[in-house]
């Protein structure tokens, strides 16, 4: 397969609310088995331009194609393709391990048997076999993060979107987390995942930096930081950043 | 005091950001007035009967045009024998059915005796016999015009002064509870439920920990519904009184008086069970459980107490809204003043001391 | 069909796993169920009667002691004037006073005065209760004048005068019990409560609790999913329904004269049109806060404009129209029309037919106002 197919291509996205413009013409695109850094203040209209491509919320203007399919007119079928995890957790908290893995399993259409392989494969590969009947409230919030990657991959998606996926969560299971994502990665999977840890940033292969919805910077973190003149991505983001209106 | 007004200043905001919940609010008593004013009557009008006549002579058709006239009745068309009427019954079409026997006439006239057999749908009992007794009278009427010539010994005349709400309307018996109801869900189902949102939501430990001292910040939250209620009072009055043309007979003054000191009662109710509870849900379910149902039930304004079995007599009056129930009928219907309310002031009084104590104990322990 | 299946699996474990909130659902309307038909007695009875009787005469004892026997009222005390009886009325310690004149005995029985009058002044606040209070005073007064006349008139004396007798029957509840009109009525405001709440309360949760994000992104169909909230509330719907008959038969004694089949046929659909109902609240609202109130507000006119408590037939005409469009009217009317007429299919075909539009409209609704995608 051609490494340099683009899964995601945006062109002039635009996204308005009312007056307020969130997300304003941004355009890009995304290659298979990527890990895509999408970066940004508080404000700066990630998450709106996230919501758009996973076809939660329409745009308003400009035009997207993910995993082939149109942002506006096969949203269904782009539905089947991705995996989402949200800024807010967002599985059942009073549903078990187990039984969380197999609604969200199932309603992606897995059959019988492959749900029983992939849930027991999955709590091993998360070392959750004392949880699975736990229910899922009672975890740690950093297993929650985990569950909720491992689920919106189980249906082996060509995109998996990530909003602020390791939020609040310690440094030893951000360090686990990402090594989930490589793993995901390395499946042919491509990621799209927004953060505000730098370190982060230096994980993903390119990265886009956003500033009052607009996308001001996109390359490796190498040739971003060569390119700005600094020696860490906390620089380069300082460095666009200070500029923004929007934002805290 | 200037902390304590800014405080409220912030209430004020919350509850005016949410107009949703906000025309629900103002729109609820609005409703109700109009639906107990306009749509529910007591009074039976346009009750859909029909005559099955197996008589067809002249007394026969007499008294039916008597029925026919009166507001009460609304005959349905149609040949009617025994089945379609038992039919008619099942469907609902009909409340009740006047039967005629065969030879009715003659028998009245050569036996000076007949029978007309009136059949009521009494699924509904009072229905029934208010139907039942319009019924009769109308033929008694008939009854003595036909006896016009004889004189009629021995005769005595009821004569029936209706008190207070001469045309029996619905209005007098309704608009102080729906007074009541509508305080109840204001204070006490707001009240709790924005507190409990402050608990929930994690922001009251800030509040706590300023240097406001706590117990008015939760007085602070309850003087945005305090005012909320006074307009309500406010509109419900107005309606009562321009829509409905039901007149306040005794004080004004008295009345707002009394409603804010109700008002007050069920603020504390609404912070005492915020005290009590963690989550909005609960919250809801026990305002909503523990104080509107009892409102409905008890206070007077839907159910007879008098006739409820002695345990729940005993149990409606620990309901505050039966004294404020009480109070506002009797101010508003009879004009009474507070020589005749004082002692359910006292007892509504003493309702809001114990909720105000008990609440204020809770929350103490709370912080400690 | 198989994401439906799980679906429903979810939503059941939720519903199941969450102990308090299910006791509430299944215990609430029973408690409701046996005490409400005790508290809403709207018999008349236990009239509060003050006699004023200025005249003291074997006759007028005689009245008053044939109103007390009828059962309806109950002797307040007798009083020396009209201002006294007034005040206990006012007072609300009197309901009615009944002023007997002074020479009532002489005039009726010796003077042959033709008419005799009697005092009554009734307090009207409770419209009802005046009414029939009044009513069931003068029908005592008319038997027992009925009676002097039997007693003083000797047959010979007069001249036959036709009379009309009226002879009442009461179809369906003879004994005019007042449960047996209540309890049905009880048992459909329980239904539509526990539904309406239940399911405008769901969708709005997940909202709230943001989980409704994660099934947005998912290749759900609208329908399946609306579908996946509605199944497990409807099912519930029918136990709460079920163990509402069963209180009702055994506390009551009142089982359903009609066909069973037919009045739980004409449960399922109206399930279906109050799920719907709040599923459409919950698509509209973004709190639970706000669903609650906005269900209250709607729940409130429907149970007022049922027909619960006051007759469809005596509303104006406005109000009718709107009574068409509350399905609790419906569902209020086949409940008695079933439980205590005996009616079957053929009788409950129009309602039947009108409460399968208001679920397919209500549901469509839903269905249409539910965006995945804002």
């Amino acid at each position: 397969m051609n490494p340099q197919e683009p899964v995601i291509k945006t062109e002039k996205l635009t996204k308005r609310f009312g007056d307020f413009i969130a997300v304003n013409e941004i355009t890009f695109e995304v290659y298979k088995g990527e890990i895509f850094g999408f970066l940004g203040a508080n404000g700066a209209g990630k998450t709106t331009a996230m919501r758009m491509l996973c076809g939660l919320s329409t745009p308003s203007a400009g035009h997207a194609t993910i995993a082939g399919f149109d942002i506006y007119r096969q949203t269904e079928q782009i539905k089947r393709n991705i995996g989402y995890m949200s800024q807010k957790f967002s599985l059942y908290e009073d549903l078990t391990v187990l039984e969380n893995i197999r609604f969200f399993g199932g309603i992606y259409g897995l059959g019988d048997r492959q749900l029983k392989s992939k849930s027991q494969e999955l709590i091993e590969r998360l070392g959750l076999q004392a949880e699975a009947k736990k229910l899922v409230g009672e975890l740690p919030l950093g297993w929650k993060q985990k569950l909720a990657f491992s689920v919106s991959v189980l249906h082996e998606p060509s995109i998996v979107f990530l909003d602020e996926p390791t939020g609040g969560v310690d440094p030893v299971t951000r360090r686990q987390f990402w090594a989930l994502i490589y793993e995901a990665a390395s499946n042919g999977i491509t990621v799209f995942v927004t953060t505000h840890y730098m370190d982060e940033a230096e994980y993903c292969n390119r990265i886009s930096i956003m500033v009052d919805g607009s996308i001001e910077a996109l390359g490796t973190p190498k040739q971003l930081k060569s390119q700005m003149n600094e020696t860490s991505m906390d620089g380069v983001f300082y460095q666009l950043a200070r500029g923004a209106k929007r934002g805290e | 005091m200037k902390q304590f007004i800014t405080f409220v200043k912030k209430e004020f905001y919350h509850v005016l950001r949410d107009r949703r919940t906000l025309l629900i609010l103002f729109g609820m008593p609005v409703a109700q007035i109009l639906i107990f004013g306009f749509a529910l009557t007591n009074e039976v009008k346009n009750a859909k009967i029909v005559v099955v006549d197996h008589a067809k002579d002249e007394a026969s058709r007499h008294i039916t045009e008597r029925i026919a006239a009166s507001q009460y009745f609304d005959i349905q068309e149609g040949l009617m024998d025994r089945d379609r009427m038992e039919a008619a019954f099942k469907e609902g079409q009909i409340k009740l059915a006047i039967v005629f026997p065969r030879n009715f006439r003659n028998d009245l006239l050569h036996q000076n005796h007949a029978q007309i057999q009136v059949v009521a749908d009494a699924s509904d009992p009072n229905n029934a016999t208010t139907l039942t007794n319009y019924v009769s009278s109308i033929i008694q009427d008939y009854q003595m015009g036909l006896n016009e010539n004889a004189t009629l010994p021995y005769q005595i005349v009821p004569q029936i002064r209706m008190l207070y709400n001469p045309q029996l309307k619905g209005a007098p018996n309704f608009v102080p509870g729906v007074m009541a109801l509508v305080l109840m869900l204001v204070s006490v189902m707001m009240t709790a439920i924005s507190i409990v949102k402050e608990k929930e939501t994690g922001t009251m430990e800030i509040l706590l920990v300023s240097p406001f001292k706590p117990v008015w910040v939760i007085l602070s939250k309850a003087v945005p519904y305090l005012f909320l209620s006074l307009i309500n009072v406010l509109s419900i009055l107005l309606m009562s009184v321009f829509v409905l043309q039901l007149p306040v007979m005794g004080s004004w003054l008295l009345l707002f008086a009394e409603s804010t000191l109700f008002i007050i009662t069920c603020l504390t109710l609404g912070i005492f069970i915020s005290i009590k509870t963690q989550s909005q849900q609960v919250a809801m379910l026990i305002s909503l459980m523990g104080m509107l149902l009892p409102t409905m039930m008890f206070s007077g304004f839907m159910f007879p107490i008098e006739n409820m079995p002695v345990p729940l007599q005993i149990i409606s009056n620990i309901v505050p809204a039966k004294w404020f129930y009480i109070i506002v009928k009797s101010i508003m219907i009879k004009g009474v003043g507070f020589e005749g309310i004082w002692k359910e002031t006292l007892i509504l009084c003493g309702i809001t001391l114990f909720f105000f104590v008990v609440s204020l104990r809770s929350f103490k322990i709370r912080l400690e | 069909m198989r994401t439906i299946r799980f679906l429903l699996q979810k939503e059941f474990r939720q519903i199941f796993r969450n102990k308090a909130i299910l006791a509430l659902i299944m215990v609430m309307p029973i408690i409701q169920l046996i005490i409400l038909p005790l508290a809403a007695d709207y018999e008349i009875k236990n009239i509060n009667l003050s006699v004023v009787d200025h005249d003291h005469s074997p006759y007028s004892r005689h009245l008053i002691s044939t109103i007390t026997a009828s059962g309806y009222f109950r002797l307040q005390g007798y009083h020396s004037s009209m201002r006294e009886a007034y005040d206990l009325i006012e007072q609300d310690k009197s309901d009615l006073a009944l002023e007997i004149p002074s020479g009532f005995e002489r005039n009726l029985i010796r003077q042959q005065v033709d008419k005799q009058q009697l005092f009554i002044a009734v307090n009207a606040i409770n419209g009802t209760k005046a009414g029939l209070g009044g009513a069931y005073l003068s029908s005592i007064i008319r038997d027992y004048n009925q009676h002097i006349r039997m007693e003083w008139i000797t047959p010979a004396r007069i001249q036959p005068i036709p009379t009309i007798e009226v002879v009442p029957s009461n179809r369906f509840n003879p004994l005019l019990k007042y449960q047996f009109f209540m309890v049905p009525g009880i048992l459909a405001i329980l239904l539509t409560m526990v539904g309406g709440f239940l399911s405008a309360l769901n969708i709005v949760k997940e909202k709230e609790i943001g989980t409704i994000e994660q099934i947005n992104v998912t290749p759900i169909k609208k329908h399946h999913f609306i579908l996946g909230k509605l199944i497990p509330f409807w099912v519930l719907g029918n136990v709460v329904f079920t163990l509402g008959l069963l209180v009702s038969w055994l506390i009551y004694g009142i089982f359903p004269q009609g066909n069973i089949l037919a009045m739980y046929g004409f449960i399922w659909v109206f399930l279906l049109a109050v799920l719907g109902f709040g599923l459409l609240i919950s698509t509209y609202t973004d709190t639970q806060q706000q669903a609650m109130f906005i269900m209250f507000f709607f729940m409130m006119i429907f149970i007022l404009m049922g027909g619960l408590f006051t007759s469809i037939d005596s509303m104006p005409a406005w109000a009718k129209v709107v009574s068409r469009l509350n399905p609790v009217s419906y569902l209020v009317e086949v409940m008695r029309m079933i439980i205590l007429k005996g009616s079957g299919w053929s009788d409950i075909l129009p309602h039947l037919g009108t409460m399968l539009g208001f679920a397919a409209a209500l549901n469509g609704w839903a269905i249409w106002n539910y965006r995945k995608t804002s």
